[in-house]
């Protein structure tokens, strides 16, 4: 287990160094240089230089590249060449908005697709199976930003229970803030759950085909029971490794949803970023998401090991 | 007063009849042997009276089972009767347990889910019943995971999940088919004990007419979901009354009519393999650190002569398959050499091997995984022409397979069929003839019969012999069936912890085995001669 835990480790920390070399270098190659974009284009070359020089632009391009890494181990990506404003504080704000919305999507996303996988599996090839895959069809088929519009008519226009868009801040109370996070988490969640019932369903098609099933069938237990306690846990990993890659999706493309609702998250920062040419936002950004979607990756890697026993002792 | 008594049992799914006016019966600490060829319905008798049918089958007539009538329970009344009165083991040991719940937590579920007891006392019952079927707590305590243990041992799981509650009727449905012959003899042994220390009553399912012989009081032969024969076992296959009793006991004795053997004659020999070993490196203990490597062929030569057949034997995991994996070139030893008509073939490139690849072909056990399913018969054995020189027009192709058809019994119709349209038989027919296109010198058949039925594999076994005389194809037979060895080959090596460790003439070796490797296989090969005359003195 120890050895699997540590070259898990070792991949992610490898992993994380090869990705900051990469999004460094492309941000080198790209044109543009950034202290001239910053004094605009009447600027005389000695500002120019002497900018270089303050901003360390001038320096050797590994030391450049290490000095930049450094920063980011000690949380400092720098400053916004547009906002002037240190690019944790921005990335900070815009967290605490895409991290629980994402957390809420995925939890929303799991609990509504593992029973409906367990229900249609069970019921294969039979009306209720049939009613659900269709639904989930339905869900994988239509866009999010429709449904959240439908979401908006219903939910705030219709019944006023939230509100339709905006976010008040979490200064404003747990409960106002998660409210208007409410909508956008389920219009995420139901196209993300109808994946994830699909694949929770075949996965579980397959393993009750398995041998040991007729063996814990054998020994007097339910159906049910087997379902729960032998077929699911069986099926986990292919769940798992789909959570995993939702999980990251939800942190970071989230922008239609955000846009359609009006939530300053993470996806509309790199969006206006990209625009303006804020590259040194668009590159923390991008670095922030790296580590998070590795360290995801990471955790799902863990769990596998936790469900599946073979893997904590490879023979 | 039977304990289970099945009276007039048909069985359909979908328009499939699988079972016709079945009858059978099994008393308190009887033996019932159920035998069969694959399709005859054995294995879904047993799951009629688990009620653990597909979902398709539709059953008619009657089974009872202590005084339950087993096909109009409920199904609550079925849950509280599997795994308490009636336990089952299955064929497929090593999927057969959960591989994510340790051995502990599975045998002990049943006891828990039927007893109620608290999770501590089933653990204990657990505990007793792993040391009753040979798995002592030192090296097998409750929080082993199945993929800890190897076959056998997996077995022996299934069975004390079975019999944890002390079942009145136990059903073993092909319990040793997939292990190696000494195995299977530790395994019928318990079965035997477990019967004889609670007057349970076994159902045994088997195709092997010899192990139902050694096991079974009674006897009833299946085919094609009818009752053929009933009754006592020694008098049912001492008078083999029935002529399809008849036949099974002929074909599963059957020796092949062969010529004078052939030895190792003077000349150049086919094959020789000079001190060859193969390590595989240890498993990973830790980020740094390896267990020392495994030694799979332990300093092994042999030589082979034209024309002659060997046969490669020992228990699974001997080291025979990669022993023949290497003299096929697909493996690489670690040292020694292999030469194949005076040319070294370790240590070659694909391209220096093409000519030795021509001449070398291989027959695998399993006639349902080794071919395409995709790819229709002319494809899929005009496959190695490849490795020939000049690559052959498409007429010629045809005519090459259509020939190789005819050799192995095949007829010109099949030539565009694809393998799902082709029954067992046909199928291993099919990758003789894939074999045998390129006029090798040398063929290596890895277990090529024990797939399959009686009946077949006697006709198979019959092919080989044939072709060995016709083509004078030497061949390498690797199998832990001593039946085979005995049928068809001149010579016999006997493999033992990837060491040889006796050779010589396979009657002699398999009449007055010297070591004590090959003492244990010998003594552990069913033999249905000497099962029936046991039962004759047994039962007078």
């Amino acid at each position: 287990m120890t050895a699997y835990l540590l070259k898990r480790l070792a991949i992610a920390i490898a992993t994380l160094v090869l990705a900051s070399i990469v999004v460094f270098a492309v941000l080198e190659v790209l044109p543009g240089d950034p202290a001239r974009l910053m004094l605009g284009m009447n600027a005389s070359a000695d500002q120019v230089e002497l900018l270089r020089n303050q901003m360390g632009l001038d320096a050797p391009l590994a030391w450049r590249y290490l000095h930049w890494a450094s920063g980011l181990l000690s949380l400092d990506f720098g400053r916004s060449y547009t906002y002037s404003v240190p690019v944790i504080d921005l990335v900070r704000e815009r967290l605490a908005v895409s991290l629980p919305l994402a957390l809420i999507a995925l939890a929303l996303s799991t609990i509504i697709a593992i029973p409906i996988g367990l229900f249609s599996a069970s019921r294969r090839g039979r009306v209720g199976d049939m009613v659900a895959m269709g639904a989930a069809q339905l869900g994988v088929a239509v866009p999010n930003f429709w449904f959240a519009l439908m979401l908006i008519y219903v939910f705030a226009v219709w019944l006023h229970l939230v509100p339709a868009g905006g976010f008040p801040g979490w200064a404003a109370g747990a409960w106002p803030a998660l409210k208007s996070l409410l909508l956008p988490a389920v219009a995420l969640a139901l196209p993300q759950a109808a994946i994830l019932a699909r694949v929770t369903r075949s996965a579980l098609i397959e393993v009750l085909n398995e041998d040991y099933i007729r063996t814990a069938r054998a020994k007097g237990l339910p159906y049910r029971a087997v379902l729960w306690r032998h077929a699911l846990r069986n099926a986990m990993i292919p769940v798992l490794t789909i959570l995993g890659l939702q999980f990251a999706f939800l942190l970071a493309g989230t922008i239609i949803i955000e846009n359609v609702f009006y939530l300053p998250g993470l996806g509309r920062l790199v969006f206006q970023a990209i625009t303006q040419r804020d590259l040194i936002v668009v590159e923390s950004v991008v670095m922030l998401l790296v580590a998070a979607v590795i360290a995801v990756n990471l955790v799902v890697d863990l769990s596998y090991a936790v469900v599946d026993p073979r893997l904590r002792t490879r023979q | 007063m039977s304990l289970l008594e099945i009276d007039n049992l048909s069985l359909t799914i979908g328009d499939t009849q699988i079972l016709k006016d079945m009858e059978l019966s099994v008393s308190p600490g009887e033996v019932m042997g159920l035998v069969g060829e694959s399709g005859s319905g054995k294995s879904m008798t047993a799951l009629t009276v688990m009620r653990l049918l597909p979902h398709a089958a539709r059953a008619g007539g009657r089974v009872t089972f202590d005084g339950i009538d087993v096909l109009a329970a409920t199904e609550d009344q079925m849950c509280a009767l599997r795994g308490d009165d009636i336990g089952m083991v299955f064929q497929e040991p090593m999927t057969a347990l959960n591989p994510v719940k340790t051995i502990g937590e599975q045998v002990a579920e049943g006891i828990r889910w039927h007893t109620k007891a608290t999770r501590a006392e089933a653990e204990e019952r657990a505990r007793k019943m792993l040391d009753r079927v040979g798995l002592p707590s030192a090296k097998f305590p409750l929080s082993r995971y199945p993929h800890e243990l190897s076959g056998g041992q997996r077995q022996r799981v299934v069975i004390a999940i079975a019999c944890a509650l002390k079942p009145k009727l136990l059903i073993a449905d092909e319990p040793t088919t997939a292990l190696d012959v000494v195995l299977q003899a530790q395994i019928l042994d318990l079965l035997r004990d477990l019967v004889a220390e609670s007057r349970m009553g076994l159902l045994l399912i088997s195709h092997d007419l010899a192990v139902v012989t050694e096991m079974a009081d009674r006897i009833t032969i299946l085919r094609r979901g009818e009752v053929m024969e009933a009754g006592d076992t020694a008098r049912t296959l001492s008078e083999q009354l029935h002529s399809y009793t008849r036949q099974l006991a002929q074909a599963s004795m059957h020796v092949p009519a062969r010529a004078r053997p052939r030895g190792a004659g003077p000349g150049q020999p086919l094959l020789q393999v000079e001190g060859v070993t193969r390590d595989y490196p240890g498993r990973r203990t830790s980020l740094f650190r390896r267990a020392p490597d495994i030694r799979a062929v332990d300093d092994v030569s042999l030589s082979m002569a034209p024309g002659q057949s060997v046969a490669l034997v020992g228990r699974s995991g001997c080291g025979k398959s990669t022993l023949a994996r290497m003299i096929l070139a697909l493996d690489r030893p670690s040292s020694g050499t292999i030469r194949f008509r005076g040319d070294t073939i370790t240590g070659k490139s694909e391209a220096e091997l093409k000519p030795a690849r021509r001449d070398m072909q291989v027959v695998f056990q399993d006639p349902y995984g080794s071919f395409d399913p995709r790819q229709k018969v002319e494809r899929l054995v005009a496959e190695p022409l490849h490795v020939l020189d000049r690559k052959p027009t498409r007429a010629e192709r045809r005519e090459m397979v259509a020939h190789a058809l005819h050799e192995v019994g095949l007829g010109q119709q099949d030539i565009d069929k694809y393998p799902h349209e082709l029954s067992g038989g046909q199928r291993q027919r099919l990758s003789i003839a894939r074999a045998i296109i390129t006029r090798p010198k040398l063929v290596v058949a890895d277990e090529p019969v024990s797939a399959l039925d009686v009946s077949i594999r006697a006709q198979i076994l019959d092919l080989f012999a044939e072709l060995n005389q016709k083509l004078g194809i030497a061949y390498l037979f690797i199998t832990h069936d001593l039946t085979v060895a005995r049928a068809i080959t001149d010579e016999v090596l006997v493999m033992h912890e990837g060491k040889i460790i006796e050779r010589g003439k396979t009657s002699e070796v398999l009449d007055r085995p010297q070591s004590e490797a090959a003492k244990s296989l010998v003594a552990a090969a069913p033999d249905l001669h000497r099962a029936i005359a046991r039962r004759m003195q047994e039962q007078g």
